[in-house]
């Protein structure tokens, strides 16, 4: 199990350390230092083994967390266990940079206290943590029997996410589908690959230990409804459903029933967390469509020309375009044209942005440039980096649509009805690419 | 709120200030001043001065500032251990709090106190609360006895607290449960034989039912736990893993990779025809793709263990191809992973999506990257046949961009893609040479190198460029200097003529200026073997060489199954096993993967042979096929066809066996001498000089004809004839002009010589007899023809039922005998067979004359070649004709039927002549001398009766002899006149 936690500022200065276990030594929070921190290279490995002691380090902006060990540990819970260390970190304090962590230095030596025993990895939901370790020091003194153990059978409870006895004068939930669209598509159009990963983020404040249950049109859920509704039905919803690749859930969640019945019930934490991810791969709406064109003229000059085309309802807009054309090394001057929205060549990287406030669907823009080459004798061609592009659509690019989320809580007297709820789809580009 | 403060006090005499504040009665500085302790430590100052100050401020009802001085109770206890006992009254009536979260936490901060006097007064406190009423409690104290285990493992045996833990597996509450499992596992680690996991179905039950309930981290502990349970029979494996699956939908990337594991290990009790095994295959899928859209870090975990999954089951991720493309943005660990597993799933189905990917990142900027690219095209070659032709184009593509490690990169698979396709793509090798010069990097160096000496023959000028590397000889490294080495001799094997210089030169600088004992030990080797037998060189150092395999660094199957019972570990992201790593006890027992028919055996089956924990850790782990390809210049040296020893263990590594052989080699080459020369090389080779050997050379083998057939050089005909007997002289003081002997003149001339006998050639190569190669030739022995063969089993599997047969040929050649292989030949195995022939079989004139088709049948198939054989062996004993009959004859015989030949460049006397020639039965019947020139007068008698009149004539200074051949069939005269010149130039 971990033996060791350490977190370093930018320099390799320790902020933290803390030694679970005797086979680590003091030295191990140097030997990482040494080796990788002032190692001056690419990190060419997030696991790395210094004089038979393994580090895994992640960095959040410019800090360092390591956790150390000598035995054969789980290494993909080690920094699922890191994550889960930035993110507690985050929900306590904000940004975790170096001024955060020195201020709350008692705190997150208190955290680890908690979270990891003797390495091993204990109840780290923020929610449960908060009710006994919070920034203004410990309160337990004023805690009474009662909540005492409230405060420890949540912690250690089935439902370790959620705590007795909330209450909310007016119950309502707020459900954001959030898609990232991530395409590679070769010069002449082909698809190479293309993927909508997505994340179903639910902010619930509903009183009591509320049960919920979540629809969408799942390909497999509605075929099933099908089978038993007759095949009109199906052939008509047939349409609207797709087809999700693989999805993982919240903790909250029961898998086994999700695995039985494909139904999605779970107790959700209160507040804000992340009910599902999901991928598909099927029928995905490419929203932006992008045709280069590179021309070398002679030795010293390129010719580019990239066309956008907005592929959805016309209805609908997309905001915060954003196209980025890569430039080569040696540009020493770029002449724009473009049709709509501004551009601008940014020779500290090496590329021109073009930005469009919004588009509707169904449109289509272009940009031309005139690239001027100075004159290298550097054998090497220029890679010709692919075309990246940014935006924000108003609508889900795999076709995922909520059907309904209901809300029973039998003890307290509001119904599925009473509770007000909010859905909203935001598509984004990931990693969106057009090789030119 | 700002305690960044404390970390900025940096004035003298602080320890002094900070001994004040603690001893302060205000409550809230006594908490600043343990803070700013606190803060001294984290950043590595020494404040253990401040122990006993620190320590009074334990007694206080503030949780916060408690918490803060068991922080420093646990760093410094163990170097202060009896003021450390002054903590503990505190820690026994803290176990007693009424606070749930007090008891925890003293009882918690106690088993991290490693000082003995501590833990003694420990063990009652947790005793109680391993039975404590709140659940906090008791999940904390199942992590203690852990904790206690590691200090002081004798009194956690003592005290009973494994049973207790045992007990609280059956808890009602899950996180009790999953720590109790951890702690177990943890402890049972260290343990191997104890049987501390008790895991059977009603546990397993248990675990399985905490399973759905518990934390995450708990869902890890419990099905890491579980992976190591072996189920009684495939319906118990299956219900697990219908009740594992599930969690492949965890958003814990850790909780979905130990719940691979399980299924990865219990799939193989599933038989494969069950509906079941085919489900969860394609289970399996989507979680392990999901994983990739993880942080990196996490990423490459994952891309770290499907490496290994993929090799276990292909099946899982065969279609998945798209998803390992890389982004432009991964991190470079993630970039290189994604590459190793698109080389892993290269198909025919998706090859050249794959080709046009890896094109693309050829180009990229990473070195690394870039070279591991364009490897990975060379090894698509290697791996798709039918896509071998573009790989080549578009490796060519890529010398083009003159990229200076993309060229050498470029090179170094194309040398392996020369060995998987012989004499298929040899045509780009004039590309190749144009890029010579830009070589910087030994392995590139090493592989044109070997290029141009394995194809010398088809470069106009080798020689030139091999004597370019040879001038900075002593400045290469020393993979390029043996690789020059063996291209060298190659070539001179190949062009004798043209480069006897070189190989002298190189020999010289092998043997003699060089430091390295490997260079100069093979120097030697060449050397000798060139000067004893130079047949036997070309045999050694031509000899075909084994295919290369198409899967490249594979994993060895045995560490496969056991970094599979790994998946998720650490062990899994190095691939390598945990005693590699992992000091102690801990990485001892290696885990194995249950057998498919359920048998009942432990899957932890303890390695108890082995204590020290690193020495004998990886198992032996075969070459991997890096390492073959790696050791391919060195390979040359293995010859299959000459094999005298008994063949090398199977399980012993190329290296080794080309040594052996060597050694083996070595010893019969010199054996057929009555006195064997002392050997100066390897003398502690185990085979003993006089092996029995079936000697590719036949006894009867003089010196003289040991020259081989290397060409037209009289110089080298003669010259390596030194009687053998007389190397060590050169061998013990090569400086003192051992080359010169090597190729002085005159050697062995006038020596009575036995019926020439070609060398052995390949008639039937492996790859077009499912790995049976044949090598062979024919000899006239004591008035008997022989065919001699070399039997080599280069396929997997063993090869028995040897049988043959003749088609009818010229002279009516028929095997006189069954094929008598009497023992099966196993892989790697050679066998020599003598098979003897006689010519009364069918007769059919066959078109050339000598040819022979041959059939050759074994326990796997029927093959079929076609061989030569030199009609001198069809030469009978009793060809001398009378002399009165001779002249006859001669006049008898039609001019029509004369037919005049010249044999060029033959430097032998015509007394030599004529005794070489008698040698094969071709008898000289009279000898005239007119105007200096020497008319020998010979007659030769075939099997089938016909006779054959010869006159050579023989002028002393000219090189070029002449005979003319009167026959009464003349069509055999062409096949008489070659067999001349071979028996003449041998």
């Amino acid at each position: 199990m971990i033996g060791g936690l350490f977190i370093y500022n930018h320099k390799g200065e320790v902020l933290i350390s803390r030694v679970y276990r005797d086979d680590i030594g003091r030295n191990a929070v140097d030997a990482f230092r040494v080796n990788v921190i002032h190692a001056r290279q690419q990190v060419r490995s997030p696991v790395t083994n210094i004089a038979r002691t393994s580090f895994f380090h992640v960095k959040r902006s410019n800090i360092w967390l390591a956790a150390a060990t000598k035995q054969n540990v789980n290494a993909a819970m080690v920094f699922e266990f890191l994550y889960k260390m930035c993110d507690v970190m985050t929900a306590y304090f904000g940004k975790i940079s170096e001024e955060n962590v020195k201020n709350n230095f008692v705190l997150i030596y208190e955290l680890l206290d908690e979270i990891l025993d003797f390495g091993y990895p204990q109840n780290s939901e923020t929610g449960a943590l908060k009710t006994f370790i919070t920034q203004q020091g410990i309160k337990s003194q004023h805690h009474s029997k009662e909540e005492q153990s409230q405060i420890t059978s949540q912690v250690t409870g089935q439902i370790g996410w959620r705590r007795e006895g909330i209450k909310y004068r007016r119950n309502e939930l707020f459900l954001d589908v959030l898609e990232s669209v991530n395409l590679l598509m070769s010069p002449q159009g082909q698809v190479l690959s293309a993927h909508v990963s997505g994340r179903v983020v639910m902010k619930s404040y509903l009183s009591g230990m509320p049960e919920c249950k979540f629809g969408m049109n799942d390909k497999i859920v509605i075929d099933k409804q099908g089978k038993g509704g007759g095949s009109e039905d199906a052939a008509k919803s047939g349409k609207q459903s797709i087809a999700i690749d693989d999805c993982t859930f919240h903790q909250c969640v029961r898998l086994s029933k999700f695995d039985s019945e494909r139904s999605i019930s779970f107790i959700p934490p209160d507040g804000e967390y992340e009910l599902m991810r999901y991928r598909t791969t099927k029928d995905i709406i490419l929203p932006f469509r992008v045709i280069p064109l590179v021309r070398e003229v002679g030795r010293t000059k390129l010719e580019v020309k990239v066309v956008i085309k907005s592929n959805f309802k016309s209805s609908l807009l997309a905001q915060k375009i954003e196209v980025r054309v890569p430039t080569p090394l040696n540009t020493s001057g770029v002449q724009l044209i473009c049709m709509k929205g501004k551009a601008k060549y940014k020779a500290s990287e090496n590329a021109i942005v073009w930005k469009i406030k919004r588009m509707a669907g169904m449109k289509e823009s272009q940009i031309s440039a005139e690239i001027e080459l100075l004159p290298t004798n550097d054998k090497k061609k220029w890679a010709r980096p692919p075309i990246s592009m940014n935006f924000e659509v108003p609508f889900a690019p795999s076709g995922l649509k909520v059907r309904y989320l209901k809300v029973f809580e039998p003890k307290l007297n509001y119904s599925d009805h009473d509770v007000i709820k909010w859905v909203r789809y935001i598509g984004r580009s990931g990693i969106y690419e057009t090789r030119c | 709120m700002t305690d960044s403060k404390y970390f900025t006090t940096t004035k003298k005499g602080e320890i002094f200030e900070l001994k004040a504040e603690l001893n302060s009665d205000k409550k809230e500085k006594k908490k600043e001043a343990v803070k700013k302790v606190i803060a001294s430590m984290t950043v590595g100052k020494d404040v253990s001065a401040l122990f006993p100050d620190v320590v009074n401020c334990m007694q206080t009802d503030n949780l916060e500032l408690k918490k803060l001085v068991y922080l420093y109770l646990m760093n410094y206890a163990k170097s202060q251990p009896d003021m450390a006992i002054m903590a503990v009254n505190t820690f026994v009536k803290d176990c007693e709090d009424p606070n749930p979260l007090i008891r925890a936490l003293a009882v918690r901060t106690m088993g991290c106190i490693r000082v003995d006097k501590i833990t003694e007064y420990l063990c009652e406190p947790l005793r109680k609360c391993l039975k404590d009423e709140d659940p906090y409690v008791r999940k904390t104290a199942a992590v203690c006895v852990a904790k206690l285990h590691d200090i002081n493992a004798q009194l956690v045996e003592d005290q009973g607290f494994l049973d207790t833990l045992k007990d609280l597996i059956s808890d009602s509450n899950p996180m009790v449960v999953a720590n109790a499992v951890a702690a177990l596992s943890e402890i049972a680690e260290s343990h191997p034989n104890s049987n501390l996991l008790d895991l059977n179905p009603q546990t397993i039950n248990k675990l399985l039912t905490a399973l759905n309930e518990c934390t995450e981290w708990g869902q890890i502990f419990i099905l890491d736990c579980l992976a190591n349970y072996t189920p009684r029979d495939d319906r118990e494996s299956q219900s697990i893993c219908e009740r594992v699956t599930p969690r492949l939908s965890h958003a814990n990337s850790a909780v979905v990779l130990s719940a691979v594991k399980v299924l990865m290990k219990f799939m193989e009790m599933l038989p494969k025809d069950l509906d079941y095994y085919g489900t969860l295959l394609k289970k399996l899928a989507p979680p392990l793709v999901t994983l990739l859209s993880a942080e990196p870090e996490l990423q490459y975990v994952a891309l770290r263990n499907i490496n290994l999954i993929v090799q276990r089951r292909p099946e899982i991720l065969k279609h998945e191809m798209k998803v390992f493309f890389v982004k432009y943005n991964d991190p470079i660990y993630v970039k290189l992973e994604k590459l190793d597993i698109m080389i892993r799933l290269a198909s025919q189905a998706n090859i050249a999506q794959v080709l046009a990917e890896l094109k693309e990142y050829a180009t990229e900027v990473d070195v690394d990257f870039v070279r591991k690219a364009v490897r990975a095209i060379g090894r698509c070659a290697i791996k798709v046949e039918q896509s071998a032709e573009r790989c080549v184009s578009t490796l060519l593509d890529l010398i083009q961009t003159k990229v200076n490690y993309v060229v050498q990169e470029a090179i170094v698979v194309i040398k392996d893609i020369f060995r998987k396709y012989p004499n298929k793509y040899e045509s780009v090798i004039a590309t190749l040479c144009e890029n010579l010069d830009s070589l910087d990097e030994p392995e590139a160096r090493a592989a044109m190198i070997w290029i141009v000496g394995e194809y010398a023959e088809r470069i106009d000028n080798a020689d030139e460029l091999l004597e370019s590397f040879l001038e900075g000889f002593h400045d290469e490294s020393t993979q390029v200097q043996l690789q020059l080495l063996t291209a060298i001799v190659k070539l001179f094997l190949k062009k004798p003529t043209e480069t006897q210089e070189l190989v002298q030169q190189v020999l010289s600088l092998a043997t003699q200026d060089s430091d390295n004992p490997d260079l100069r030990d093979r120097g030697y080797i060449y050397w000798r073997l060139l000067s004893t037998d130079p047949v036997a060189a070309k045999e050694v150092v031509l000899a075909e060489k084994p295919l290369i395999s198409e899967e490249t660094d594979l994993i060895e199957p045995t560490l496969l199954e056991e970094l599979i019972c790994h998946i998720g570990t650490l062990a899994s992201v190095y691939h390598k096993p945990p005693s590699a790593f992992v000091e102690g006890s801990r990485g001892v027992q290696h885990k194995r993967l249950p057998g498919s028919a359920g048998s009942g055996e432990s899957v932890e089956s303890p390695d108890t042979g082995s204590a020290a924990g690193v020495s004998d850790a990886p198992p032996a782990v075969i070459p991997s096929q890096g390492d073959l390809l790696g050791d391919l210049l060195n390979l040359d040296l293995a010859p299959p066809a000459t094999t005298t020893g008994p063949p090398p263990p199977t399980s012993s590594g190329m290296q080794m066996g080309a040594m052996d052989l060597l050694g083996g080699g070595l010893d019969s080459l010199m054996g057929d001498e009555s006195e064997p020369p002392p050997i100066p090389l390897r003398t502690d080779t185990p085979q003993s000089p006089q092996l029995p050997h079936q000697s590719p050379s036949p006894p009867d083998y003089s010196p003289t004809e040991l020259g081989g057939d290397l060409g037209g050089s009289p110089a080298m005909g003669a010259g390596f004839g030194a009687p053998p007997a007389a190397m060590p002289a050169s061998f013990n003081a090569p400086v003192s002009g051992g080359l010169d002997d090597l190729f002085d003149l005159g050697g062995g001339v006038g020596m009575p010589s036995g019926a020439y006998s070609p060398p052995k050639s390949i008639w039937l190569p492996a790859m077009k007899a499912k790995g049976l190669e044949i090598s062979g030739t024919f000899a006239r022995r004591a008035g008997v023809v022989q065919m001699e063969m070399t039997l080599t089993n280069k396929a997997m599997s063993v090869m028995t039922d040897f049988a043959i047969q003749f088609n009818r040929n010229s002279f009516g050649l028929a095997p006189a005998g069954p094929l008598q292989v009497l023992t099966p030949v196993s892989p790697n195995q050679s066998i020599e067979v003598a098979l003897p022939l006689n010519t009364v079989g069918p007769v059919m004139k066959m078109e050339p004359l000598n040819n022979l088709q041959v059939a050759v049948k074994n326990n796997i198939d029927v093959f079929y070649f076609s061989c030569q054989y030199p009609i001198s062996m069809l030469f009978v004993e009793d060809g001398k004709m009378e002399r009165q009959v001779f002249l006859a004859t001669w006049k008898d015989i039609p001019n029509d039927n004369e037919s005049q030949f010249q044999i060029k460049d033959c430097h032998l006397s015509s007394d030599a002549a004529s005794s070489k020639l008698q040698g094969s039965n071709i008898f000289t019947i009279a000898k005239r001398t007119v105007d200096g020139q020497d008319m020998l007068y010979q007659s030769t008698k075939l099997t089938n009766g016909i006779w054959v009149l010869a006159e050579l004539r023989v002028q002393a200074g000219n090189p070029n002899y002449t005979v003319s051949l009167k026959c009464r069939a003349p069509e055999v005269a062409q096949c008489v006149f070659q067999s001349y010149e071979a028996v003449l130039k041998n």
